[in-house]
């Protein structure tokens, strides 16, 4: 295994990492970082797949794609943050609200 | 490939799995941010380690500056973490049944996907002999600017649309919050910002003229460009109505209203979308670059401020309490 696809293996691992923490951390700002892991995750991916050119140079298709990643998780973080913050204003709650509450 | 190299690299990985691991679980929300911060810049290191400078310059500047400081403007407005959440009357299926599945499902996907990793070739060119036989046609030199801007520019188009969405979004939740109130500013930040803010305004022309050739380009310009913007924010400053209203508004948009202009024009004439006029391709790309730069700037900051210019407003963001006062 060479280190490009090691660099792969790390990226499937921050994902489920994020993917894990989705799901079970309640905070609202905690779900958005945990979002941002799991794209971390699949631009590492990305990024080590289009490495393994070699003397070639790197491949630029998934360079381009991740950089437009970037600016698209950056939006959605932003819009995501606002949305926390609306949530916590209009019920008191940084989290979602659970069964049997109001709202839910 | 050396020994120290691959060790490196191993070190690098094994950092960023503990820190994305640690931030999190780690208890204090704080806490979690400034380590998200660190993930990111240790992140821009990987991509370098991956030949992928143009991502560790947006990653680095999008990644850890713009995104920590939505974070930490969030942070201040956010309660903090309950201590030990609990659901109000849960069963013992409903405790046991989301740890339990996730705990299954994550490292089942894992294995699956990590054997099927395995199975790549380790040596792939991909579309890259594609790209080099084809940059002539492109008439930029560097192969990232060429894709972005060129081969696939409906990626990036669409992309400008979701930053101008996610503004609007934002924009239609509320109205726009006190920063930093005045005479909360420290003399630090103030001498920092002065000599900051000329050095990104400096640093983003250059990257934005580089990117015909070498990595950089509209996105890490922006980024620093709205950095710049933050900081001068943070810093206390204010946009005035005069400049917050229609003035904001263009700038905000024209990065994407002149990128869908050259991409339509071509289909009005019967050619192919986004075909750049032979001859006229490295122009047009500078053209829509710098367009791109200045409202992806805007975007940023206006992200950051999180919300929109209020009605009858004196500055964007509003100014605080003392001002008021001062005003009345």
């Amino acid at each position: 295994m060479n280190i490009p696809l090691l660099y792969a293996a790390g990226g499937v691992i921050l994902f489920f990492l994020g993917l894990h923490a989705l799901f079970v951390r309640v905070h609202l700002l905690r779900k958005v970082l945990a979002a941002n892991i799991m794209g971390s995750g699949v631009f590492m991916v990305f990024i080590a797949l289009a490495a393994r050119a070699g003397e070639a140079g790197p491949d630029p298709v998934p360079h381009a794609m991740v950089l437009t990643g970037i600016v698209v998780t950056v939006s959605f973080t932003a819009l995501g943050l606002v949305l926390a913050v609306k949530i916590e204003q209009t019920s008191g709650r940084s989290r979602l609200p659970r069964k049997g509450e109001e709202g839910a | 490939m050396t020994l120290l190299s691959a060790l490196f690299d191993l070190l690098l990985l094994a950092t960023l799995l503990w820190l994305a691991w640690r931030l999190l679980a780690s208890a204090d929300l704080f806490k979690a941010v400034v380590l998200f911060i660190a993930f990111s810049l240790l992140l821009a290191l990987a991509w370098v380690r991956l030949n992928a400078p143009d991502v560790a310059l947006a990653e680095a500047a999008i990644g850890a500056g713009i995104t920590g400081a939505l974070l930490m403007v969030a942070l201040g407005r956010l309660s903090p973490e309950d201590a030990c959440p609990h659901r109000l009357h849960p069963t013992l299926g409903q405790r046991l049944s989301a740890p339990l599945l996730i705990s299954l499902a994550v490292p089942a996907a894992v294995a699956i996907l990590l054997s099927s990793l395995l199975t790549l070739p380790e040596t792939a060119a991909g579309l890259a002999p594609l790209v080099t036989s084809h940059l002539a046609q492109s008439e930029v030199a560097h192969p990232v600017t060429a894709v972005l801007l060129n081969f696939r520019g409906y990626d990036t188009l669409l992309e400008v649309a979701v930053l101008v969405l996610a503004v609007l979004g934002i924009w239609c939740l509320g109205e726009a919050q006190v920063l930093t109130l005045p005479g909360s500013v420290s003399p630090v930040l103030l001498g920092m910002t002065r000599v900051l803010l000329p050095v990104l305004v400096l640093t983003g022309g250059y990257l934005l003229w580089l990117g015909g050739h070498a990595p950089g380009g509209a996105f890490q310009a922006g980024a620093l460009l709205a950095a710049g913007a933050v900081l001068w924010l943070f810093a206390g400053q204010m946009l005035s109505s005069r400049w917050s209203d229609l003035p904001l508004r263009l700038l905000l948009l024209l990065g994407f209203q002149v990128f869908l202009a050259t991409a339509a024009v071509p289909v009005l004439q019967g050619n192919l979308l986004l075909a750049y006029p032979p001859g006229w391709a490295k122009t047009m790309i500078l053209l829509v670059e710098t367009l791109l730069a200045g409202s992806i700037a805007a975007v940023l900051a206006a992200a950051v401020i999180g919300g929109r210019p209020a009605c009858a407003p004196q500055s964007f963001p509003p100014a605080g309490q003392a001002d008021e006062e001062k005003q009345q």
